[in-house]
């Protein structure tokens, strides 16, 4: 063996076992992210702050979920927050008309990331039976919706349920593109007064 | 009936032979027909001398084929004689009818409705304009040319507007003032409300509401499903007291076949009512002590209404939107023992009622927020169209579980709870009475269940049981024949009104014969409550018009439709 093989060999060595030490500082670094990762979304997961969007019957058992026999707190979301700055857990229950669209609208976009949503109800998820010319088929035509419960209206149990399948989402960190392709579908600063309305006021 | 006949003869020495008829339909509604030019002098006749002083309702029935195409429908009720009128005006396209604002303040938004629905100019009305549909709709949608399904997109916000007065156009803002918008969603606007107002400090110097926000169109969905399958649309009317719709609806349809239920059936659907009008006040005053602060009494009543849930989970399987009832008596009977279960709820119920007017009736804070808050007088009650626990919390003892008595409230032994200055303490303090003069109808209900049948066994009106049906060839045939053909009432029309939790729940039934319902109006309760609120919480603070929004118990599901 010549003296220069020799030096490639050790040059080699060394060579081997700077990559060995790197990738094991990044597979650390990696650990350490997934578990940054992991406790963010068990903080997240059990501290889901909803605002209730309770606008008709599914309201009323909204109130069920929250009052003393279900009691939602049991899943560590009992802080409810009618503003939704404060607020990462949407819960529209009850029928979206096309009159109240822009407005559901408007709240989602208020709300800070990272938020949630839960379509509580046959009228929140598709318009249910009222395939009518004022009703909204369904709030995922205007903002992006993660659990859809079912039922007119669904048992608290069920809701209990869909939180519970929110929680799961959360901590398997479940790729959700209808809420990263999202777009709003109006453009809501909009403070036109139609002609007809203000010929009317005069 | 001899009422009818001196108010036949008045009209006729008054009016004129010719013009003006009263005529009695097959079910027994009075109904006068008047020409278009003198609707404004008859409805002020009838007003002011022949004693009609309530307008339950204003609405609008399209007729395409007809050359004058429109019929403008009033419903007045006399409170001294308890009897009912029905004025109906035809009306061409292109005409127009003089506003009834002038004679009824309650007018207002039932006009402003039918020309929302309907496209009917009423001359005179300071702000018609749409009220439930969306601003940018286009066109009317309860025409009969209108497909149920077309929608149309909104894709803004109105602006904060308030009601024009001939002193103040309602698009402009007074600068000296702070304009406020509450609502839709803000919690003590209950999720579909929407308030605007202008204040000064605290003081609010003008208010408007804005409704609309759950327009499901009710009506336009009667109109195409058949008559049994709009049983579940009723449920979600006023969703806090589901039976309850169910009830008044059936019974609207059963007279106008002409049936009268079983007893057994009267009496389930009496203690199912009574039980809904303890939830609904149940809701109502939890509710009312949240928007004030107070999350405790809210969390105490909630319990027994889960409850009244299972109860009612026992009966049908279902929990809030029951669907009870069918045309001709009840789905189902009641299991065994279900009425102990009931009379144990009412033993602990009326334990609950005692604590919460505890916690809330003598509370000094509660009575320091809703004592002499926003009161309304008696007379102003009645010129706005107000009934229920409002009404009576003016001091008017009307109950058409008195007055007008059906499914037999007369042979109970109850009381009608009234107020005496009708401010939001008074309403509360009404119903948390009702809650108590419930409990002893059901009491006594309860005790004397009668046997028999649950449901009617005509054919044609009332499918047959499973058994039958699987069973033997004539059951089989029957219940074929009903699911194709469809239950089908005579061509005619009806006027029917219960006491609901609310007040009157009326619906106005127009059936052509056919298998749907030709129009289906509803007379919702806190529709003619509601409208006052701009006048009633003027001059007020604006933490009062919390509290009066609340004590109004409006729920959005039978205001919107």
């Amino acid at each position: 063996m010549s003296e220069e093989n020799l030096k490639n060999q050790i040059v080699g060595q060394t060579h081997a076992q700077a990559i060995i030490s790197a990738e094991d500082e990044l597979s650390k670094s990696v650990m350490f992210a997934t578990k940054l990762d992991a406790i963010a979304a068990w903080g997240q997961r059990n501290s889901l702050w909803p605002l209730p969007y309770g606008t008709a019957c599914c309201g009323i058992e909204l109130m069920s979920v929250m009052g003393p026999k279900y009691d939602l707190a049991r899943f560590g979301a009992e802080v409810v927050r009618f503003s939704p700055r404060q607020a990462d857990l949407l819960l529209v229950a009850g029928t979206i008309t096309e009159k109240m669209a822009p407005i559901l609208v408007r709240i989602y976009q208020q709300m800070l990331e990272p938020k949630y949503v839960i379509s509580m109800g046959a009228c929140a998820s598709s318009g249910g039976f009222y395939r009518a010319y004022h009703v909204l088929q369904g709030c995922d035509k205007v903002i992006p919706v993660d659990v859809y419960v079912p039922g007119c209206p669904p048992t608290p149990e069920a809701v209990l349920d869909g939180v519970m399948s929110l929680q799961k989402m959360i901590k398997d960190r479940t790729p959700r593109p209808w809420k990263e392709n999202w777009k709003s579908p109006y453009e809501i600063n909009e403070t036109t007064v139609p002609s007809s309305l203000t010929t009317m006021l005069k | 009936m001899n009422q009818i006949e001196n108010l036949k003869l008045d009209i006729a020495a008054k009016f004129g032979n010719s013009e003006i008829k009263l005529s009695t339909s097959k079910v027994g509604d009075h109904v006068l027909d008047c020409p278009k030019n003198m609707s404004q002098a008859l409805l002020r006749y009838l007003k002011e001398y022949a004693g009609y002083n309530f307008l339950m309702d204003v609405c609008a029935v399209d007729y395409p084929i007809r050359a004058k195409r429109f019929d403008v429908v009033y419903h007045v009720f006399n409170m001294s004689t308890t009897e009912r009128l029905r004025i109906k005006v035809q009306l061409s396209e292109d005409e127009s009818i003089e506003t009834a604002t002038k004679i009824w303040k309650g007018a207002d938004w039932f006009e402003r409705e039918a020309y929302d629905m309907f496209g009917i100019i009423f001359d005179g009305h300071p702000n018609l304009r749409r009220i439930l549909t969306h601003h940018q709709f286009v066109g009317h949608p309860l025409r009969k040319d209108y497909e149920a399904d077309r929608q149309q997109h909104c894709t803004s916000v109105m602006p904060i507007h308030f009601n024009n007065t001939p002193e103040q156009a309602g698009d402009q803002l007074d600068n000296r003032f702070v304009p406020l918008n509450i609502g839709p969603s803000h919690p003590a606007m209950h999720g579909t409300l929407r308030v605007m107002a202008e204040l000064d400090g605290e003081t609010i110097i003008r208010a408007n509401c804005e409704i609309g926000y759950l327009h499901r169109c009710f009506e336009k969905m009667a109109e195409t499903h058949p008559y049994n399958q709009v049983i579940p649309y009723t449920d979600r009317l006023n969703y806090c007291s589901a039976p309850m719709n169910n009830i008044g609806y059936c019974k609207a349809v059963e007279r106008l076949l002409d049936v009268t239920i079983p007893p057994r059936a009267q009496a389930m659907r009496v203690v199912l009512c009574e039980l809904s009008r303890i939830i609904d006040h149940i809701i109502s005053v939890g509710t009312g002590g949240v928007d004030l602060g107070a999350l405790t009494a809210f969390f105490h009543l909630f319990t027994y209404r889960e409850k009244v849930y299972n109860l009612f989970e026992k009966l049908c399987g279902a929990r809030l939107t029951v669907s009870m009832t069918r045309v001709g008596g009840m789905a189902q009977n009641a299991p065994d023992g279900w009425f102990d279960d009931v009379l144990d709820f009412c033993k602990e119920m009326s334990d609950g009622i005692d604590e919460i007017s505890r916690l809330m009736i003598d509370n000094k804070i509660f009575i320091k927020r809703t004592q002499n808050v926003c009161p309304v007088t008696a007379e102003n009650a009645i010129a706005w169209g107000y009934t229920g626990p409002l009404l009576r919390a003016t001091g008017v003892s009307l109950d058409l579980r008195k007055s007008n008595p059906y499914y037999g409230y007369d042979q109970f032994n109850f009381d009608i709870p009234v107020g005496s200055n009708g401010d939001v303490y008074d309403r509360y303090l009404v119903r948390i009475a009702e809650m108590r003069e419930s409990i002893k109808i059901i009491r006594q209900q309860c005790k004397n269940m009668p046997d028999g049948d649950y449901t009617i066994r005509d054919k044609n009106i009332v499918l047959p049981e499973k058994k039958d049906v699987y069973g033997n060839i004539e059951g089989l045939m029957n219940h074929f024949m009903l699911v194709i053909k469809g239950l089908r009432p005579p061509a005619g029309e009806v006027y029917d009104a219960t006491e609901a939790a609310n007040g009157e729940l009326g619906f106005y039934l127009i059936s052509d014969g056919s298998a749907n319902p030709y129009r289906l109006k509803v007379r919702p309760p806190c529709f003619a409550i509601y409208q006052s609120f701009p006048e009633v919480v003027q001059g007020a603070f604006l933490a009062d018009a919390i509290a009066t929004v609340a004590s109004m118990n409006v729920i959005a599901g039978e205001l919107d439709r």
